[in-house]
């Protein structure tokens, strides 16, 4: 008997006006897996990434996570699943808002489900990425580039997600840094058996980190 | 081609770039390379005479082009859209840049635009020279900025991160123009990059810097062979290209704010070879074939 795949993709189209960004792209990720969508700039990995996540709905296809199609959805029937797909982006500073201390950034998720996370979950969930729970109190300005996408991964792990989509989230880091992130990365798959969706231009990065690997060029996927 | 002495820029007293000696060779890639904060982009910019005006530079750079800037030193912006007047036609901005230089006759200036923009591989240069920038394709606009910085044939190029925001193929298509347009002028080529992968590809010489100070330099062949300086072998192994296991070597701790160095040796707190003599005395720059490793134990590496 074959399982029902975490996240299946199918036929999935982005347009822009007249521009085809994402082009009948199909893929499924099973619990637990790494899938890496590895390309150019301007390939359609990153829109491919926010119409999985449904922060853009795509212009048709279907999106079946943990077995639901997502597309038909409205908003409020989206609201119980978001907590379980959560994204990661490129810009650790970018991801975070200016103004919100870390430990309120990381509460966010829990808070926006109605819950209220106590100070020890929030210091919990730090450690659990490598920061000390002191960098609760500060703002991400206070923090370096590493520091500062490890607290967005926690921010991502506070809903207890089953998918993490990480867009590019290494990219803008130095070399022990990034390394760093991904041996974290690689822990919580391991230990939480997350699945990832891995959007990253990064040869080497993406032939270290996933377990599959499909190429995508001009909105379609061109190898697997 | 340019030789850089003791170069020191301080911050409110601060120093950040802490000492650097190093030469240009003439017709070279020579990259810049270390994690943020290390002063390399701080380095190219003292060699432009381009250092904001708070800062305090001490040491030779000789000889001192900045005077020259645009016609034997020039500067690729590293964002080739912000870089170019939007009201001009693109033409017009190289031939300006050739008469900022040059007394010549405004025909001579603007045939000279037309061969740098057909040099970089521009197709029928003289018509799209009277095209504005935004009718040009994103890599049409990044090989005029090359065009620009090449067109007085300079013996100095400094690229600033030219490629941080680009992907890979992106990347080694301005890195292959830029060495390429190096090469058609004569330029020497300094690069400042933390992507160590470009370095790899692209340069010849690496000076690799930490805190503010040489940690190595040498060809980048032999330096990625066999790093002496535990810095640079430390960084080099982050690299996933270069992961013997799943899991990726890291370096310990993170680099020292410059107004927080540990004595000694600035990496000797995250370095595994550290020993008490590291703690206490900062290396020098030591010949250790044919290149330069600033460690106490670069030679035994």
């Amino acid at each position: 008997m074959r399982t029902i795949p975490l996240l299946d993709v199918r036929d999935l189209v982005v347009r822009y006006g007249a521009v085809t960004a994402v082009d009948h792209v199909s893929f499924s990720l099973d619990a637990g897996e790494t899938l890496a969508i590895e390309g150019p700039s301007g390939c359609g990995k990153s829109s491919t990434a926010m119409a999985v996540l449904q922060l853009r709905r795509p212009d048709s296809g279907e999106v079946r996570f943990e077995g639901r199609e997502l597309t038909g959805l409205t908003e409020p029937g989206l609201r119980p699943l978001r907590p379980r797909m959560q994204p990661v982006f490129q810009d650790p500073y970018g991801s975070l808002s200016p103004r919100q201390r870390i430990r309120d950034a990381v509460a966010e998720p829990l808070r926006l489900q109605g819950l209220r996370p106590t100070a020890g979950q929030v210091a919990a969930l730090l450690d659990r990425v490598g920061l000390d729970p002191s960098y609760g109190d500060r703002r991400p300005h206070e923090l370096s580039g590493g520091q500062c996408q490890r607290a967005g991964i926690a921010r991502a792990l506070a809903s207890n997600p089953r998918l993490l989509v990480l867009d590019e989230p290494v990219s803008a880091l130095d070399p022990s840094v990034r390394a760093g992130i991904l041996n974290l990365l690689a822990d919580l798959r391991d230990e939480l058996g997350l699945a990832y969706l891995f959007i990253c231009h990064d040869r080497a990065v993406v032939r270290h980190f996933a377990d599959r690997v499909v190429e995508m060029r001009d909105g379609r996927i061109t190898s697997r | 081609m340019l030789s850089v002495r003791d170069l020191r820029i301080a911050f409110d007293g601060v120093e950040v770039v802490r000492g650097l000696s190093f030469d240009v060779h003439a017709g070279e890639v020579l990259a810049l390379v270390g994690e943020s904060g290390a002063g390399k982009s701080l380095t190219a910019k003292a060699l432009l005479g381009m250092l904001p005006p708070e800062a305090v530079q001490t040491g030779t750079v000789r000889p001192d082009l900045s005077s020259a800037r645009g016609r034997r030193i020039a500067l690729v912006p590293q964002d080739a859209l912000s870089a170019l007047s939007a009201v001009h036609p693109v033409g017009d901005q190289l031939a300006a840049a050739v008469r900022s230089v040059a007394r010549v006759s405004r025909a001579e200036a603007r045939a000279r635009a037309v061969a740098a923009l057909d040099r970089v591989g521009i197709p029928d240069a003289a018509r799209r020279a009277r095209s504005y920038p935004h009718e040009f394709s994103g890599g049409m606009r990044q090989r005029a900025v090359v065009a620009m910085a090449t067109i007085n044939a300079p013996d100095v190029l400094i690229a600033d991160e030219p490629t941080t925001a680009l992907d890979e193929e992106r990347r080694d298509q301005v890195l292959r123009l830029l060495t390429e347009q190096r090469e058609a002028v004569g330029a020497a080529l300094v690069l400042v990059t933390h992507d160590l992968e470009a370095v790899r590809r692209h340069a010849d010489r690496a000076l690799v810097m930490y805190a503010g100070r040489m940690s190595e330099l040498g060809p980048v062949r032999d330096v990625w062979e066999r790093p002496l300086a535990p810095y640079t072998a430390g960084l080099l192994a982050c690299l996933p290209q270069n992961a013997r296991a799943r899991r990726l070597p890291t370096l310990p701790g993170t680099p020292p704010t410059p107004d927080a160095l540990p004595p000694g040796c600035a990496f000797a707190p995250r370095c595994t070879r550290a020993t008490e003599l590291c703690g206490r005395e900062e290396p020098r720059p030591q010949q250790v074939d044919g290149r330069l490793v600033a460690c106490h134990h670069g030679e035994k590496a």
